[in-house]
């Protein structure tokens, strides 16, 4: 078994807190896992990768092109950088949220709408889903992540408790409650679409 | 127990267990976390050294008291630490010294893409290069060993991807290693001529002990596979082949330099076509060739990062070309953040279109569209003693129509060198000290002007006038940099004096102070007329609606800074209400 998991997004959104949960997760499953993302200049409001591949034994810390069993867009845009990893099995989870990049803002160019309804019909499965809208129906914008990892959950060979376990150690303790029912909202976007 | 790591984590935890005593570094990604995770560590005693010279001269006087010492750096950090490098390698050492250096192949945040690797041949040094998280932590172990085992400084070389990638970690007890003590002995440590002489004869010979050394060393290991297809390599790229080539038979290289000659030769005895893979420059491969090896070297590119991907195509009859589809969507280059206590000066500087030499941080961005306030960047330090260059060449003229900008780590890992100078030799520069108390570019460290220790202790606060007026420099200013107008008018005095000025501004960085942010402002449509001044500070809070031709703000990401109402000249902007909407 070998699973590709691409995590994209912006610098801020908590991506890396996202991709350390999924990876501890299938470490306490029992799997060997290589994670990547890189982290420096291109933090300050740039564009977000993490890699996550979990296996019986995993080599290369970042998945070739072709090789992404899941992209996760974080924001509505950003998966489209990334459409070389896909394949015809490749499933997408996008979170429509919208976060301008600084061209758009300044009138230079035009946020890519069409590109974005042209990018999903690429994909044999997508899911759709507005997860601030979802966070700030719980009352906290900050459980986005647990929102996105619980749509994806449902896809994965994890079981509920090690999931439920890894957030509540990973999270600020007094928002676990919140990103566990963040975590069970996001479950419901993808078993009860 | 078994848990995830980055391997700047593992080095971290690998000081641990190799019993370290002292470690002093300066930060720089990708080598940063290393010792920012010692933190964690009470044991270990770890502190961010002004530079990286100071920093592998601290750590070789722990060594020379007889205790293991480690210092971390980025690539071009080792440059800086060359001269002590260069010349440990004659002393030797007494407790084990090792240097973790971490490449950047890919550029992901460095000024240059340096293969590190050739410092090991220059210093005849042994360099250690692991491949995933367990080998960061184990070879930093078996490097004390090898340093304390040859008395000799150990590098180690990382790369972005190996530093900031996660992998298995098994956890073990902490060694119980022997405590050395300090070592009077003049002929070793003093290297005038005649010690060095005989030095240098040492040296040479430790090099092919080290090089036997490695010929039978367990962590160069040989995996027999296949006997058609066989590649020699090290690091992450050992990790790249395994994906690519899961049969073939692999000469894993723990140690880049010295080479076990004899190992390889008989690898390639055993093997039909060999392959060397690396990735920069062609180092292993000129070593073997000068060898008289044969081996084959597959063409591959010599700039930029490697990857499963790339070694699969090199391979491939027919190459692919997988590009993506879409490939003009509008860009996230980085920014400065809303609210940076660099932007007002900034706006300042390229409203009066001053000649600006740069620096390395955060404010480098200070290049970018729409600001443009940056002419020159090369390496820590350079802003001040490029600009006294400038003004020696034009006989004080251009500088009156330039600054050097700096920031306040910058200043004092070698910019205050190039001020002393300009000071002595009677320049008449400007000179602006960005201080926003903090090392903001590589992940908000302390230093010796923020009055805290890497350990979170407090510590004397360095005073930069205080400072400034020891250097010997008349016309000091500060300046809030969100001031714009002020701002203006200083630089317009000071760069016209025919005398040396410094400027040090006053505002600290959101992340370092958070004290300066304050609630969101907001841009009333009515009175905004579409004139797109705002949109010149390049905030990214602000936007511009073309449909309606006005600016609004992102109130989620508006700090409170205040510096676009100060642009403003129709009032447009007042502090974010409810009511507002
Ligand atoms: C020789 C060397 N060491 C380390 C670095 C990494 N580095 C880049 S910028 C920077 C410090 C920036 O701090 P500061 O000057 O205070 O500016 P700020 O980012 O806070 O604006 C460092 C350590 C480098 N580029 N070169």
């Amino acid at each position: 078994m070998m699973t590709n998991v691409l995590m994209v997004g912006v610098g801020g959104q908590g991506i890396i807190l996202a991709s350390d949960i999924l990876s501890e997760v299938a470490l306490l499953s029992n799997y060997d896992v290589k994670k990547n993302e890189i982290h420096g200049m291109s933090q300050r409001g740039g564009a977000v990768v993490s890699h996550i591949r979990i296996g019986n034994k995993v080599y290369a810390p970042i998945i070739s092109e072709g090789a992404a069993d899941f992209i996760i867009s974080f924001e509505k845009m950003e998966f489209l950088r990334y459409m070389e990893y896909i394949n015809n099995r490749t499933m997408l989870l996008l979170n429509t949220q919208v976060i301008y990049p600084l061209s758009v803002t300044s009138g230079k160019a035009a946020y890519p709408n069409s590109l974005i309804e042209d990018g999903i019909k690429r994909f044999t499965k997508a899911y759709q889903f507005d997860a601030l809208e979802l966070a700030l129906s719980i009352g906290n914008p900050r459980v986005i992540s647990s929102i996105i990892l619980g749509a994806l959950s449902v896809f994965l060979p994890f079981s509920y408790s090690i999931w439920e376990n890894t957030i509540i150690n990973r999270v600020p303790k007094n928002t676990s409650s919140l990103n566990i029912k963040g975590f069970n909202k996001g479950r419901e976007i993808t078993k009860n679409p | 127990m078994i848990t995830l790591l980055s391997g700047n984590e593992a080095f971290a935890r690998g000081a641990y267990e190799a019993n370290v005593k002292v470690v002093s570094s300066y930060p720089g990604t990708p080598s940063t976390e290393i010792t920012e995770n010692l933190r964690n560590y009470p044991l270990i005693y770890a502190e961010w050294a002004v530079n990286e010279k100071v920093a592998l001269e601290v750590a070789a006087g722990a060594s020379l008291a007889g205790k293991r010492a480690m210092t971390c750096m980025k690539h071009v950090g080792l440059n800086v630490a060359a001269d002590p490098l260069m010349t440990l390698s004659y002393t030797g050492v007494n407790g084990g010294l090792v240097i973790i250096v971490c490449d950047d192949p890919g550029m992901h945040s460095s000024q240059n893409e340096q293969d590190s690797r050739h410092y090991a041949m220059f210093s005849k040094l042994p360099m250690l290069e692991p491949s995933d998280s367990m080998e960061a932590k184990e070879f930093l172990i078996q490097a004390f060993e090898i340093s304390e085992k040859f008395e000799c400084p150990v590098l180690i070389r990382s790369t972005t991807r190996l530093s900031h990638s996660k992998s298995k970690v098994e956890l073990k007890e902490q060694k119980i290693t022997k405590e050395g003590n300090i070592e009077i002995n003049p002929d070793k440590w003093v290297m005038v001529p005649a010690n060095a002489k005989k030095k240098h004869i040492i040296v040479e010979e430790r090099l092919k002990q080290l090089q036997i050394f490695f010929e039978t060393a367990e962590i160069n290991k040989t995996e027999l596979n296949s006997k058609n297809l066989g590649f020699i390599c090290s690091g992450i790229i050992y990790q790249y082949v395994k994906e690519v080539f899961p049969d073939a038979s692999i000469f894993k290289l723990a140690a880049v330099y010295p080479l076990p000659i004899k190992r390889i030769n008989e690898f390639l005895t055993k093997v039909k076509d060999v392959y060397i893979i690396e990735e920069l420059d062609p180092f292993l491969e000129r070593e073997l060739r000068a060898e008289g090896l044969t081996v084959r070297t597959p063409k591959r590119p010599i700039c930029g990062e490697m990857s499963p991907d790339i070694i699969k195509n090199i391979f491939l009859k027919n190459k692919k070309t997988t590009k993506n589809i879409y490939n003009d969507l509008p860009a996230r280059p980085p920014n400065l953040c809303a609210g940076c206590a660099h932007r007002g000066i900034f706006y300042a500087i390229s409203k009066l279109k001053l000649f600006v030499t740069g620096d390395i941080g955060c404010y480098t961005l200070g290049y970018l569209s729409p600001l443009n306030a940056i002419h020159s960047c090369i390496c820590m330090g350079a802003s001040i003693s490029m600009a006294h260059g400038i003004d020696k060449a034009t006989d004080g003229n251009y500088s009156k129509k330039a600054v050097a900008v700096i920031g306040d780590s910058t200043f004092l890992h070698t910019g205050i060198n190039g001020l002393i100078n300009a000071v002595y030799n009677k320049g008449c520069s400007t000179v602006i000290i960005l201080d926003n108390r903090t090392t903001a570019m590589t992940g908000h460290q302390d230093n010796p002007a923020t009055g805290i220790t890497l350990k979170g202790e407090s510590t004397y606060k360095l005073n930069f006038i205080e400072l400034a007026k020891a250097l010997g420099l008349k016309n000091i200013t500060t300046v809030d940099p969100t001031d714009v107008e002020k701002c203006i008018t200083i630089l317009k005095e000071e760069t016209n004096k025919d005398e040396l000025s410094l400027i040090i501004t006053t505002k600290a960085c959101l992340y370092a102070d958070k004290s300066v942010i304050s609630n969101p402002h907001s841009i009333e449509w009515d009175k905004c007329t579409g004139c797109k001044l705002c949109l010149k500070l390049g905030c990214p809070a602000i936007s511009f609606n073309i449909e309606e031709n006005k600016a609004s703000i992102d109130i989620t990401l508006c700090t409170g800074c205040t510096l676009c109402v100060k642009v403003c000249k129709f009032s447009a902007i007042s502090e974010y209400t409810t009511n507002d909407d």
